[in-house]
């Protein structure tokens, strides 16, 4: 007997094979083609392009700018979270779309903003470089953009759920005598945290990998304002496809271990 | 004990509460009754500072709450759905409030442990401190609901539908047990319900809420016997409005005989008449059986008088068939001016 909603047997073959084959072609035959060109010499050539002074630059800063950018996100996201899904206040509304604002805009518009306003034409940047602090062009500049492009992961994680969950067992603390951080950290944080962590590796994922607004804001100074992406791409401008797949493998590695960790981390939660 | 004076509530132009006076004595056990959207939930969380009301006054202990939060007030709360921390074990849920308190006023380890196994046998939970909420009934789970609310030691007892999402059988073991752990901890409680056998059985005074204002506030003998307007007749005890006329003192029906009421202007009127007001015998008369049913409670009656349907108490002994003929006598009345 069929139940009512299941499809023909050959249907059911159709579509997974199309699935499967869509994921292969789109997905994984892409990530294959970067290990494949970078270790298409060998070993030797690989360690020699990652050791480069310059690429070691790039990680350092790519590692870096993640390293300021997903934990003020954390923060950034979870309070705006928290207070989306938790209590009513006038512009609750617009500050929800506010928060989706950096996946709708392109990156190159968030990186070209920053630069209107911290610039040395800019709004502020005369100002600051009175002072002698320069944004636009060095590390101020790729973290705020970096932030900017990567805020919503965490909120958008975490609204949905926190709505979901509802204010009563925070309620309830409260009439045991809970104040907000006690209650926060023992009974909102515990329902949240893996959802929490899922959003934090998203944006940590994106922190790394972002091109576009980075690209902008960057400057392109080698050994200085290079993250790993844009030295990727400065490489295979340069025709040299090992070292540019090199950083781009290392690259795709970083984001499937943080992949991983996100799918473990949901297994055992 | 606890005083409300002229509380006003507000949600985005809709009155809440419209005015809410209402006072219990200390050790009362008493019952907010109203329907749906009556305003009763809104009044109980504003006692227990989880709704901020736009004018009026909550006093508990003669203290004027205004300006304490709800983590400050020291009173329980037993909720609707019990809101049990999903992620924390019976035992953890029940320690809750002992520590979190600070640090000079916590209990120690094992105090802490005596006290909730002690909450544990209390509602009869012993050894299952381990369990996580999901792993409990629903009966169970608001015994948990209601150790974690007594294990601050509360003087005052507040419960959203305490009984609301249990099966009938449940629902009924759980209220006489909660009145007896009401009058051995000397608590004061006030519960929200909607289900007036409960209030009636239960409390020790009803208030009924109507339209976000206590209509009435009585024990369950008076609101039974006087009810304030016709609103709260229509409310209690299966009463049925039936249109008759006030003359000499007495209240006329169409097929029914007269009945003596007291204080009703002469005029139109509508009578509410529960089934116990209406005695059905046998014999000749302008009544015929409708229906009769026997349940667990005994003969359920319906009479059919002048086109209208009616239940009824059979006299003992007497066993009613269908379509015989029969005589209603109506006992007493609730008569409202129509």
């Amino acid at each position: 007997m069929r139940r009512p909603t299941e499809e023909a047997p050959w249907l059911r073959w159709v579509l997974c094979l199309a699935a499967v084959g869509v994921a292969l072609l789109f997905l994984v035959l892409p990530l294959v083609a970067v290990f494949a060109e970078a270790f298409r010499r060998g070993w030797g050539p690989v360690a020699k392009s990652l050791s480069d002074p310059d690429a070691l630059a790039a990680v350092r800063l790519t590692l870096l700018v993640a390293a300021i950018a997903v934990p003020v996100n954390l923060v950034g996201g979870v309070a705006a979270a928290w207070a989306i899904a938790k209590f009513d206040f006038p512009g609750k509304r617009l500050l929800t779309v506010l928060i989706e604002l950096p996946f709708s805009v392109s990156p190159v518009i968030s990186g070209l903003v920053y630069v209107l306003v911290f610039g040395a034409q800019g709004w502020l940047g005369p100002w600051l470089e009175e002072r002698g602090v320069q944004v636009v062009f060095a590390l101020p500049g790729i973290v705020l953009a970096t932030i900017f492009v990567t805020f919503p992961f965490v909120a958008r994680t975490l609204i949905p759920l926190m709505q979901d969950q509802g204010r009563t067992e925070e309620e309830a603390a409260a009439t045991l005598g809970a104040g907000g951080w006690a209650m926060f950290r023992r009974v909102t944080l515990p329902n949240i945290r893996w959802a929490l962590l899922s959003g934090v590796l998203l944006c940590n994922a994106r922190a790394m990998g972002e091109f576009g607004a980075v690209s902008v804001v960057s400057g392109h100074v080698r050994g200085e304002t290079n993250t790993m992406p844009l030295h990727v791409e400065i490489l295979y401008n340069e025709y040299q496809f090992v070292a540019a797949f090199a950083v781009a493998g290392l690259l795709a590695l970083l984001a499937l271990v943080t992949l991983g960790a996100k799918a473990v981390l949901e297994r055992a939660g | 004990m606890i005083e409300v004076r002229g509380l006003h509530l507000r949600y985005g132009g809709v009155a809440a509460l419209d005015g809410v006076d209402l006072a219990l004595r200390a050790g009362e056990f008493v019952a907010l009754l109203g329907a749906s959207g009556s305003g009763k939930t809104t009044l109980l969380r504003s006692l227990a500072g989880l709704e901020f009301p736009d004018a009026g006054q909550v006093l508990i202990e003669g203290r004027d709450m205004a300006a304490v939060p709800a983590r400050e007030r020291g009173v329980g709360f037993v909720f609707q759905n019990y809101a049990l921390f999903r992620h924390m074990t019976v035992f953890e849920n029940i320690a809750f409030g002992l520590r979190i308190r600070p640090r000079g006023q916590r209990p120690g380890r094992t105090e802490i442990a005596r006290r909730v196994e002690e909450l544990l046998a209390l509602v009869r939970l012993p050894g299952m401190g381990e369990r996580h909420p999901d792993q409990l009934s629903g009966g169970q789970r608001q015994r948990v609901a209601l150790a974690r609310a007594l294990a601050i030691e509360p003087r005052v007892l507040l419960l959203d539908e305490p009984f609301g999402a249990l099966d009938a059988k449940v629902r009924k073991e759980l209220r006489h047990w909660l009145r007896g752990l009401h009058d051995r901890l000397g608590l004061t409680s006030l519960f929200v319900t909607h289900d007036q056998d409960e209030a009636l059985e239960l409390a020790d005074r009803v208030a009924v809420m109507r339209d976000g204002r206590v209509v009435q506030f009585d024990t369950p003998e008076a609101l039974l016997a006087a009810p304030a307007d016709a609103g709260v007749a229509g409310f209690l005890g299966d009463a049925v409005p039936v249109d008759c006329v006030v003359r000499e003192g007495r209240a006329w029906f169409e097929g029914l005989p007269p009945v003596e009421v007291a204080g009703v202007k002469g005029g139109k009127a509508v009578a509410f008449l529960r089934p116990v007001d209406l005695l059905a015998e046998a014999g000749a008369g302008e009544a015929r059986v409708a229906a009769a049913r026997q349940d667990g409670r005994g003969v359920r009656l319906t009479v059919e008088v002048a086109g209208m349907l009616l239940e009824a108490t059979p006299t003992p002994g007497w066993a009613p068939r269908r379509g015989e003929a029969c005589r209603v006598t109506v006992l007493a009345a609730r008569v409202f001016p129509a």
